[in-house]
């Protein structure tokens, strides 16, 4: 926690004792999670812990039994997903999930759906990122290839403004070259000043390019650290890392 | 091609429409099959179409549409008889409940809005179910609104299972044309909105609609009473069509032909549901009647044909469609006068094949 005190001031995002229950299990049984401004932070952890759980919560899609969720200073949990978008938080969904008979364009579009402005110079932004899409603006999304989609889907997701872009998985079921595209993509996002919270089974860039990081269990926090802190950790390394004992 | 040639395509084709109805309009056709047919169409065009807002373009699969259909030709006949006549429709209830009557258009208008209320109230509770789910509870609610319809205890409103008539009807056959056309108009630019994208994104992924901050039950709730108040309009105008409206023809059946219109001219097209409806029309009422009769060749008696082959026919050519042509006419694509050039430049593309056959070698 030591390094962590003077950041505390300004987390922009801060969860305190979330639990989800789907029937009569509990997914997620009571974590706490602390997002500083402007960095990447990431939630690692094997499948069925309950990290895309965690994210839906924040995202409102799905109803926590208990949760404070503060966001920039108001409290947001019990909140609909379109009011937790209009305020600035955003998701890129497990899987890509973009609209496949929509063209590129109507997909980014779509991102910006809940906003009164102009959204010009925010498709100039994208495209400027992406420019494969603007290639492709007139292409039906489910036309394109799969770091496309996945692209796309982070493209979409930045359409709305967010100060907050969470990412389940974006490296799933990707090319190990296409991921790494991703990945930049997600630093330059960052560099930006989006704060970025971030799901990853690849562990291993997750760590690389996070400040901070969670590995979750069961439904549960079991680490906490700096991205190198854990990248050194024995535990870590055994379990998400590969290495061989 | 140009957008001038295209919008000027467009508006010959549109007159050239417009010129065959008036002259079927002042002509000895006026009472032939093909202006029924084409009045039929017309007023199923403008249903199919608002049934293809919900299932093709927002991905809810409803089966209410001859429910909604009722509740507007009902709202739009107890509204118009006039007070003079209400004592001879409602003979066995002392001359019913409403003695007043109001002008053709705002009754119109209000079938419409009545369809949209219990559009309303029904979906509520139902537009939280999902897919087969909602077809069954829509199915069901249709034929509930039948059956309350003929119930003894609010006859004195709705004439219980007797006919509704003397209403005003329309003179030309333009009428029914006219509303239809600005109904899909309003329709098209609904779907053309950003309301229409987000109708498209829910039916695409309902989680990721979600994720952009679209409100799933809000959004369904409005295609539901969008479509709802359409279909009560199309249900006015069958009304005035038939000049009689009678609880009892609203079946179940019904919507399964607004459904058929809507595969066969493709989910997700307006214009191919538009088509569909007057090649339906056209084969169920007039083309396919020659089924029904018995023919002689000679001596012959041609078999099978009498009176309900038709329908056999027309179920056959229907899983012939849905197995081979799956897609419906259209697709989910809308008429274009690109794709029409395309073609007679390269019908069924023979040129490129041949083009693409020369490169190999």
């Amino acid at each position: 926690m030591h390094i962590w005190g003077w950041l505390k001031m300004s987390n922009i995002l801060e969860i305190k004792d979330l639990v989800v229950s789907y029937g009569g299990i509990e997914a997620v049984k009571g974590i706490s999670l602390e997002i500083p401004e402007g960095q990447i932070v990431t939630l690692i952890g094997s499948n069925g812990a309950g990290k895309s759980t965690t994210l839906k919560s924040i995202a409102g899609i799905v109803k926590a039994k208990n949760a404070s969720i503060i966001f920039d200073g108001k409290e947001i949990s019990g909140k609909s997903p379109d009011q937790i978008v209009s305020n600035g938080i955003t998701l890129v969904p497990e899987g890509r999930r973009v609209f496949a008979n929509l063209t590129v364009l109507e997909n980014l579009k779509m991102g910006a759906y809940l906003r009164k402005d102009s959204i010009k110079s925010d498709l100039e932004y994208v495209y400027s990122l992406f420019p494969r899409l603007k290639e492709r603006e007139w292409q039906l999304a489910g036309t394109l290839s799969g770091g496309e989609q996945q692209m796309l889907a982070v493209a979409r997701a930045l359409m709305s403004k967010p100060r907050i872009i969470m990412m389940d998985e974006p490296s799933l079921g990707l090319a190990p070259l296409v991921v790494r595209d991703i990945f930049d993509i997600i630093k330059t996002i960052n560099q930006q000043g989006i704060t970025v919270l971030l799901i990853e089974q690849n562990a291993n860039m997750a760590l690389k390019v996070a400040h901070k990081a969670y590995v979750m269990e069961t439904g549960k926090i079991t680490l906490e650290g700096t991205g190198a802190e854990l990248l050194a950790n024995e535990s870590v390394k055994e379990a998400y890392l590969g290495k061989s004992k | 091609m140009k957008k001038n040639t295209k919008i000027l395509a467009s508006l010959i084709l549109a007159a050239v429409f417009l010129g065959l109805l008036i002259f079927i309009d002042n002509s000895s056709l006026k009472n032939s099959m093909l202006s029924t047919c084409l009045q039929k169409g017309a007023i199923y065009a403008l249903v199919a179409v608002s049934m293809n807002l919900l299932n093709g373009f927002t991905g809810l699969f409803s089966l209410g549409q001859a429910g909604f259909m009722l509740i507007g030709a009902y709202t739009y006949g107890i509204l118009t008889i006039p007070v003079t006549s209400r004592g001879s429709v409602y003979q066995y209830f002392d001359g019913g409940l409403v003695q007043f009557s109001i002008p053709v258009i705002p009754a119109i208008i209000l079938a419409g809005i009545m369809a949209a209320c219990f559009a309303a109230l029904i979906g509520l509770p139902v537009l939280k179910l999902k897919s087969d789910y909602l077809a069954i509870a829509t199915l069901g609610f249709a034929e509930i609104i039948r059956a309350l319809i003929q119930w003894k205890q609010i006859a004195p409103l709705t004439n219980g299972s007797n006919m509704l008539r003397a209403f005003p009807t329309y003179d030309t056959i333009l009428f029914p044309f006219i509303i239809s056309a600005i109904c899909i108009a309003i329709i098209v630019l609904l779907i053309r909105s950003s309301y229409g994208r987000a109708f498209k994104a829910i039916r695409e992924d309902e989680i990721a609609a979600e994720a952009m901050g679209v409100n799933l039950f809000k959004h369904k709730m409005m295609s539901f009473v969008i479509s709802s108040f359409f279909a009560g309009i199309g249900g006015a105008l069958l009304a005035m069509f038939q000049a009689s409206v009678q609880a009892k023809a609203f079946t179940s059946a019904m919507t399964y032909e607004i459904l058929l219109i809507v595969v066969i001219g493709g989910i997700g097209s307006i214009t191919g549901s538009i088509i569909a409806s007057f090649l339906f029309v056209g084969c169920m009422e007039w083309w396919l009647r020659f089924l029904d009769e018995v023919h002689y060749i000679g001596d012959f008696k041609v078999p099978f044909l009498r009176t309900g082959f038709r329908m056999v026919v027309f179920s056959i050519v229907i899983m012939i469609i849905v197995l081979f042509w799956r897609k419906g006419i259209m697709g989910n694509k809308e008429f274009s006068w690109d794709a029409i050039a395309k073609f007679f430049k390269d019908p069924f593309g023979l040129v490129s094949k041949k083009k693409k056959k020369g490169e190999v070698k």
